[in-house]
């Protein structure tokens, strides 16, 4: 007892030098104040909370202690967090500095959180996003026009994990198990989406028990590509359909037109060109679609070949008719 | 004229090759369907092609057994062994019959008897696929029904694409084989003699070209199943 009453003395003024001296860099706004071991300092300081399974409070007046359980979306990964688009930053550059008060104001919590547009919109230096079409989008889908305000971009975009997916060649599979993952937070998880939906969620393997080879399907394509609408200048789509609109005929991917190019492959249809004949050859390496992958060259000495076997079969024929015509007429 | 029938195809040979034609074309169709699947034309539908496919194929696979299984115990085997000594020469022999000689009327160089079902050409277009093309696409086929077997890279393609060009590229040759071997129900006798002669199981030969005519002697280790039957002339 004795023991863990000196820990909790420790890390009271641990906790205290920590405040005092981020306090101090803040108050003299020092010019190292954008160097990375400062941004570590806040982070750190936040994370001793927000990186743990649970976290100690104290009663100011009583001076008691309480060990609390830290919800799972409070929780940052530290690593997730500096691998992620947005590790640069520190805690304050998107939440409010009445954060900085320990334990945190409501009037900090109730605040609204940043969204997408709040720092992309209109912004040049990310046109190529497209972040204004991402949001007209998604206001047209399914979780903005059922949700309302109950969604945002933070449903499904981790803001202290997110990163640009890897596009390059080989890492196809994990972009797509990423992906669906998203998805599957709520969708596949009864209790987050009781919470969010208030009803229960659908058995998706009972839902798709219409595809052939489902864990197939289920690996090697995105749910988005089946569930959301496509646009033209965007790389994700964003448009999430209601489940009845999704694609059921098989041949809208399962053909040379796949819709495929303009989702899950589209990244690979802008930055490279068809190898070896292969009709959307650029899908060659990490996957085969049937139907879709279809090899020029082969395709062509097939219909060669068909028609030279149809031709010879038909001089042959002839051959035998006019020579046993001749005979017979001997 | 033929003057003489002889039993050539039992029941259970008939049997497998009824179905496995029937099994081929509904294969070939699905598979077209799929391999060539447009939205606007499709010659089957998609979900009932790849139902269609996959059903036909497990049953191909069940009869090709079925055909390995019968030939081991009815001793058929011998018909499909090709002589390693002078094959080339025969298979000559044979190019020439069907490019000239067929023509003038000459006689076959290896008609069918007894002992010999088919000729140098049809032994080496057979074997190839019974025992080399059908097995290729059963093994490929039943990879791809179950893809999560076949390796992910394959020196940096992709193993399902591979496995599927092998299936398609078989599929395309048993196809090519498919159409050859149905003209070939012409060349026989007459027209419809080869036809007759695998729904009968009866072959119409000519007397000459029996093994009774040719090796007398040899009578006594013909196969059980090869019963021989003399056919009256008809003038």
């Amino acid at each position: 007892m004795a023991k863990r009453f000196g820990f909790r003395k420790l890390k009271k003024t641990a906790f205290i030098i920590a405040t005092t001296a981020f306090s101090l860099i803040s108050f003299f706004n020092l010019s190292s104040q954008n160097e990375p071991e400062v941004q570590d300092e806040e982070v750190s300081f936040c994370l001793s909370c927000h990186g743990e399974e649970t976290y100690e409070i104290s009663d100011t007046v009583t001076g008691e202690y309480a060990k609390l359980k830290m919800f799972k979306e409070l929780q940052i990964d530290l690593l997730k967090f500096r691998q992620s688009t947005h590790g640069e930053f520190k805690c304050t550059d998107c939440h409010s500095a009445d954060f900085e008060e320990f334990p945190h104001p409501l009037s900090a919590k109730a605040e609204a959180s940043y969204l997408c547009l709040d720092c992309h919109g209109d912004d040049e230096a990310y046109a190529s996003f497209h972040f204004e079409t991402i949001e007209e989008e998604y206001l047209k889908s399914v979780h903005a026009t059922e949700e309302g305000d109950d969604f945002s971009c933070w449903n499904c975009h981790n803001p202290h994990a997110y990163k640009l997916s890897d596009k390059t060649p080989g890492q196809l599979g994990n972009r797509i198990a990423e992906n669906n993952s998203v998805c599957l937070d709520c969708h596949g998880n009864v209790n987050s989406y009781y919470s969010l939906i208030g009803r229960e969620k659908t058995d998706l393997i009972k839902s798709h028990d219409w595809l052939p080879n489902q864990p197939l399907h289920f690996s090697r394509v995105r749910c988005i590509d089946c569930h959301a609408a496509t646009h033209d200048s965007i790389l994700v789509a964003h448009m999430v359909l209601p489940a009845e609109d999704a694609v059921k005929n098989c041949v809208e991917c399962h053909s040379t037109n796949s819709i495929l190019w303009g989702s899950l492959y589209k990244h690979q249809a802008m930055t490279t060109r068809n190898e070896l004949g292969f009709y959307n050859g650029m899908i060659t390496n990490e996957a085969y679609i049937i139907g879709a992958n279809r090899n020029y060259y082969l395709n062509v000495i097939s219909i060669v070949i068909f028609i030279l076997v149809i031709i010879g079969i038909a001089i042959h024929a002839t051959l035998r008719y006019i020579y046993r015509h001749k005979r017979n007429a001997k | 004229m033929p003057n003489k029938r002889i039993y050539l195809y039992p029941v259970w040979i008939r049997l497998w090759h009824t179905i496995n034609a029937i099994l081929m074309v509904l294969l070939i169709l699905s598979g077209l369907s799929m391999q060539y699947s447009n939205p606007d034309y499709p010659l089957i539908r998609f979900d009932l092609a790849v139902k269609m496919h996959n059903i036909s194929g497990i049953l191909l696979t069940v009869f090709f057994l079925y055909f390995l299984l019968a030939i081991i115990f009815n001793w058929a085997g011998k018909y499909y062994r090709m002589p390693l000594k002078e094959f080339g020469d025969h298979i000559f022999k044979q190019v020439k019959y069907y490019t000239v000689g067929i023509f003038r009327g000459d006689k076959p160089p290896f008609p069918v008897n007894e002992q010999r079902k088919f000729n140098p050409i049809q032994l080496l277009s057979y074997n190839a696929i019974q025992f080399l093309a059908i097995p290729l696409v059963i093994i490929t086929g039943w990879a791809l029904l179950f893809p999560e077997t076949i390796v992910l890279d394959f020196f940096g393609y992709s193993g399902i694409l591979l496995t599927s060009l092998l299936h398609v590229s078989m599929g395309f040759i048993i196809s090519i084989f498919l159409i050859i071997h149905l003209y070939f129900i012409t060349v026989g006798h007459s027209v419809t003699a080869n036809l007759k002669s695998i729904v009968t199981g009866y072959h119409e030969v000519e007397e000459e070209d029996t093994l009774a005519a040719r090796t007398p002697e040899s009578n006594t280790t013909l196969d059980k199943n090869n019963k021989t039957h003399t056919k009256n002339p008809k003038t």
